[in-house]
């Protein structure tokens, strides 16, 4: 069997999988059930000052987008951090650790962004023993009108201040957790490494309105007829968080910064993606909302199956194997190319892949051949897109053929070509004629 | 509470061999509706395939990619809009028609997974939903002055009327029967239209005004097809078959043989199917719809054996797979290969018949000598409708035992005169061909009325 144990800047687990700072962490009760499932850590639902606790919403605090047969696809939350009293919660972190000495347990925080509230807080949770703590700079409502969260989250000058306080303040690792409501991921990354963070965590929720109620104009989820804009997760954001998680694992000035990728992740697969793009693990929030603590069990069995058949021995051996893959646009090779191919034996004839090359690609689909309803790709015309890869319903039936060197390329009449040939080096490109 | 078992299982024709209870609940809904999840987990099924395999497959070309979506999108309304504009008797075709020949064979998730979107019951979803809000979705156009004379009151004419009513043509129909609505109300399996569903679509499609019903009004008897043709500026015939194959074998006219549309008729037209007696054994001579009706509805009716007896192999049988597995889960043992050789009574009653095994030789059916005697206190001829009326006075050219047609608009011989649904010649003698030949006639009447070369 795979060894699946993790080590994330220094914590250990018993596998790569945590829960994100969420309602499943937001106390006891729901993180010993986490714990007696498999998860390999919790971040424990986000804390603020001490004071009187923060107030939710009684109403709707979440919206949801659905797929085929209501199979939730989108989850979008108005909910603030915990609103449970921080000497509570600190109490119970502090029993479950001792409980779960084996499990993580990291401490999420939002205080104001002044040096006092940070100092005041670090050493509390400090005292619980838990085995880090995660700046929680992502939360994109409520809390970002009150200037912490996203609001801190959005200007690299915060983060990296905020960070260098609480790396002064504490001997626990920082886990900074990035907000993907920015332009560039890179930046705030980039802060956190510059003001000592141990790592990064991401993404956090994605500000959205998740629908209108079209009887009464309310968006959703609607309190008293009016809705503010919420955070956005589940399945739907997953390629966003991926993108980012590969920027960041590929940008010279963070290389080494451990990242733990959240966004989306529903299955064992979606967790191998984080991490062959250079996640050091993963935590997840919505598919357990959604189906529960026991989703865990088929993560860990369908990680470590998958590792076994492939001969990966440990979680080092697949962290990072797909980020040298990830390149910039411009260095693609020009000379790959290749046509789409439909298995006739697979084709149900639905004829989705000839209306959507048609209507709106390079009609490079027939529908009628000799009279009977066909379906078969005119390599003259053919751009090797992928669409109607895409949109077939029947798995494996187009495939995208590369045509081997030595062939002719039907629509362009050239020759296809052994060699890499790149746009930096094309004769379309303008600064390659001005370097000439 | 069952009903006693002294009549449940005694010998003749009896009324009485289930309890009330048991029979109204053999003839509720046989596939229940779908609610609304249930609508959209089978909408979200379907791909919105490019010029789809189901529109071609469906005799009146419904929009079924687009109704569909438009049911997944949570537009119910319109997509009841969308099938009543190809197919005005949608709401009974969706009951009735054998989707697992039609629409639902051609479905590409059939080819694909052998499951293929329940086009049929999507239908009912939306159909049922405009009717029971009594949604209209059609008005008369601006009186052309025109009026259009219709015979025969089911799937055909009806579907005829509508559209010349929505043209703006004044219809009058002569109907036979006193009531309407044809086969959908006196032959179709109760099963499969309940709660009067047949005349409550009637009231649905003449809401549109300016179609006028004259009941007990027969062609040939009440009404000659000079006189309407001198009434209307046109006339179409759709009369569907009146009359029923014979049966020559000795012994015919005993009694307890009977012809299996009379006893699908006086079913549908109960007030209290009870009432109806069964026979303990029953035996139905045919291989179609009308046979497979009639012994599950005997069957359902407490009948304890009931056997259809076809003369050919199980390959010929007119009635589809799935009919035929329905007349299996009911209880009913099909035989192929037995053709009736004679009725054999006492007292003048049925008591047995005595069928004889056929072979296929080059091609031609033919008796192979050797018998089997079934009991039988009830025997029902299914052996196929026939056209009855005689047109040849008003020039119509018949073909095949039915009214010929020119074209593909249900154009007869006969200037003025146009026909559809059964009583044609080259149809299938399904309610949704009935619906397509009356819309299409109605169609080209009204182009005919608007001066247009037709
Ligand atoms: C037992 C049985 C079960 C069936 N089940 C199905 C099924 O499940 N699905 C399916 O698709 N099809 C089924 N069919 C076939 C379907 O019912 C017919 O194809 C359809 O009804 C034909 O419509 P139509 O309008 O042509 O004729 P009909 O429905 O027969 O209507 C003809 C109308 O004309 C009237 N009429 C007849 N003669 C005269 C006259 N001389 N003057 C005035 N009026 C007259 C009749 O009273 C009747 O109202 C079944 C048929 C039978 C017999
Ligand atoms: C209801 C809800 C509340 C959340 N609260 C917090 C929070 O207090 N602190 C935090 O850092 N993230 C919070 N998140 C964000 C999640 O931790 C996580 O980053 C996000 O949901 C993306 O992961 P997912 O797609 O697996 O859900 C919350 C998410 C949800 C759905
Ligand atoms: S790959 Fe693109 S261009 Fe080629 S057939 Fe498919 S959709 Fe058309
Ligand atoms: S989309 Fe796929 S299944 Fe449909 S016609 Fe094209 S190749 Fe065939
Ligand atoms: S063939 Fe099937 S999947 Fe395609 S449009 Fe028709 S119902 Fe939908």
């Amino acid at each position: 069997m795979p060894d699946i144990t993790n080590t994330f800047c220094g914590i250990k687990s018993p596998n790569p999988f945590w829960l994100a700072s969420a309602p499943p962490t937001d106390k006891k009760y729901n993180v010993v059930r986490a714990f007696e499932a498999g998860w390999g850590g919790v971040v424990w639902k986000t804390l603020g000052e001490d004071g009187p606790p923060i107030v939710n919403v009684n109403g709707p605090r979440y919206g949801a987008i659905y797929g085929a047969d209501r199979r939730l696809l989108g989850l979008n939350n108005i909910e603030l951090i915990t609103d449970r009293d921080l000497h509570l919660n600190l109490r119970e972190i502090k029993e479950v650790k001792r409980d779960w000495p084996d499990r993580a347990m990291i401490v999420s925080i939002m205080v104001p962004c002044e040096e006092e509230a940070w100092e005041a807080i670090l050493p509390l949770v400090e005292e619980t023993e838990a085995d880090g703590i995660e700046l929680n700079f992502g939360c994109p409502h409520g809390m970002s009108e009150r200037g912490m969260g996203s609001a801190v989250g959005q200007v690299p000058e915060y983060i990296e201040m905020v960070t260098r306080w609480c790396k002064a303040h504490t001997r626990m690792p920082v886990i900074v957790k990035l907000t993907p409501n920015i332009t560039d991921i890179r930046y705030p990354a980039r802060a956190a490494k510059v003001g000592g963070a141990d790592a990064v965590s991401l993404i956090n929720t994605v500000s959205s309105i998740t629908s209108v109620d079209l009887d009464t104009f309310s968006p959703e989820p609607s309190i008293d007829g009016k809705g503010s804009h919420g955070g956005f997760c589940g399945p739907a954001v997953k390629p966003i968080a991926l993108n980012m998680v590969a920027e960041i694992a590929r940008d010279a000035e963070t290389a080494g910064l451990p990242i733990s990728g959240i966004g989306g992740i529903t299955t064992w697969r979606d967790a191998a993606e984080f991490m062959a793009l250079g996640a050091g693990n993963v935590q997840v929030c919505t598919a357990a909302m959604t189906y529960g603590f026991k989703i865990v069990q088929e993560m860990i069995a369908g990680l470590e199956g998958w590792m076994a058949a492939k001969g990966h021995a440990s979680l080092d051996d697949i962290v990072g194997r797909a980020t040298p893959n990830v390149t910039d646009w411009q260095y693609l090779n020009l000379n790959y190319v290749t046509k789409a191919r439909i298995d006739q034996d697979a084709c149900i004839k639905c004829g989705r892949c000839h209306i959507a090359c048609e209507d709106t690609s390079h009609q490079a689909i027939t529908n009628m051949v000799d009279g009977k309803r066909h379906f078969e790709v005119i390599d003259a015309e053919c751009v090797g897109c992928n669409l109607c890869v895409n949109v077939c319903p029947v798995e494996g039936c187009i495939e995208m053929v590369q045509l081997p060197a030595g062939d002719v390329d039907e629509r362009t009449g050239k020759t296809v070509q052994d060699d890499y040939a790149n746009w930096t080096e094309h004769p379309n490109n303008p600064s390659v004629v001005a370097a000439e | 509470m069952g009903a006693a078992p002294d009549i449940r299982y005694s010998d003749g024709i009896a009324s009485g061999r289930l309890s009330a209870e048991e029979v109204a609940e053999n003839f509720g809904d046989i596939h229940p509706p779908l609610d609304q999840h249930e609508a959209l987990v089978a909408a979200d099924r379907c791909y919105f395939c490019y010029d789809a395999p189901c529109v071609t497959a469906c005799p009146t070309e419904i929009d079924i990619p687009m109704f569909i979506r438009q049911i997944a999108t949570g537009n119910t309304l319109g997509a009841a809009q969308t099938i009543f504009d190809q197919n005005i008797l949608g709401g009974m075709c969706a009951r009735v028609c054998p989707t697992e020949t039609l629409c639902e064979q051609a479905c590409v998730r059939e080819e694909a997974e052998g499951k293929p979107v329940l086009i049929g019951q999507l239908q009912r979803f939306a159909t049922d939903q405009a009717m029971r809000e009594e949604r209209q979705f059609y008005s008369r156009a601006e009186a052309s002055g025109k009026s259009v004379g219709i015979i025969g009151a089911g799937p055909a004419g009806l579907a005829c009327a509508h559209r010349l009513a929505m043209h703006g043509h004044d219809v009058v129909i002569y109907e036979a029967k006193p009531k309407p609505g044809g086969l959908n109300e006196y032959g179709i399996a109760a099963y499969k239209t309940i709660d009067d569903f047949a005349q409550h679509e009637v009231d649905y499609v003449t809401a549109i005004g300016g179609i006028d019903i004259r009941y007990d009004t027969a062609l040939g008897k009440d009404v000659s097809l000079d006189d309407l043709r001198a009434k209307h500026d046109a006339v179409f015939i759709g009369i569907g078959l009146g009359g029923v194959n014979a049966l020559s074998v000795e012994g015919n006219d005993l009694d307890g043989v009977e012809d299996a549309v009379d006893f699908i008729a006086r079913l549908r037209q109960a007030d209290n199917k009870s009432d109806i007696a069964v026979g303990r054994d029953i035996v139905v001579i045919g291989g179609g719809m009308t046979a497979v009706d009639c012994a599950v509805q005997a069957k359902l009716l407490g009948a304890e054996n009931v056997t259809i007896a076809y003369r050919r192999g199980q390959e010929h049988m007119n009635a589809s797979q799935y009919e035929q597995e329905l007349a299996a889960t009911t209880g009913v043992r099909v035989r192929h290969n037995l053709q009736p050789k004679a009725l054999l009574g006492q007292n003048d009653a049925v008591t047995a018949i005595e069928l004889e095994y056929t072979q296929v030789a080059d091609g031609k059916l033919s008796g192979t000598g050797q018998t089997i005697t079934l009991e039988a206190d009830q025997v029902f001829r299914a052996i196929g409708q026939s056209f009855e009326a005689d047109l040849s006075d008003a020039g119509i050219d018949m073909t095949a035992g039915r009214i010929a047609t020119i074209g593909a608009h249900g154009q007869t011989s006969a200037e003025g005169i146009w026909a559809g649904g059964d009583c044609v010649a080259g149809g299938d003698d399904l309610t949704v061909t009935a619906v397509a030949q009356g819309r299409d006639a109605a169609e080209n009447i009204h182009a005919a009325l608007s001066g247009v070369e037709v």
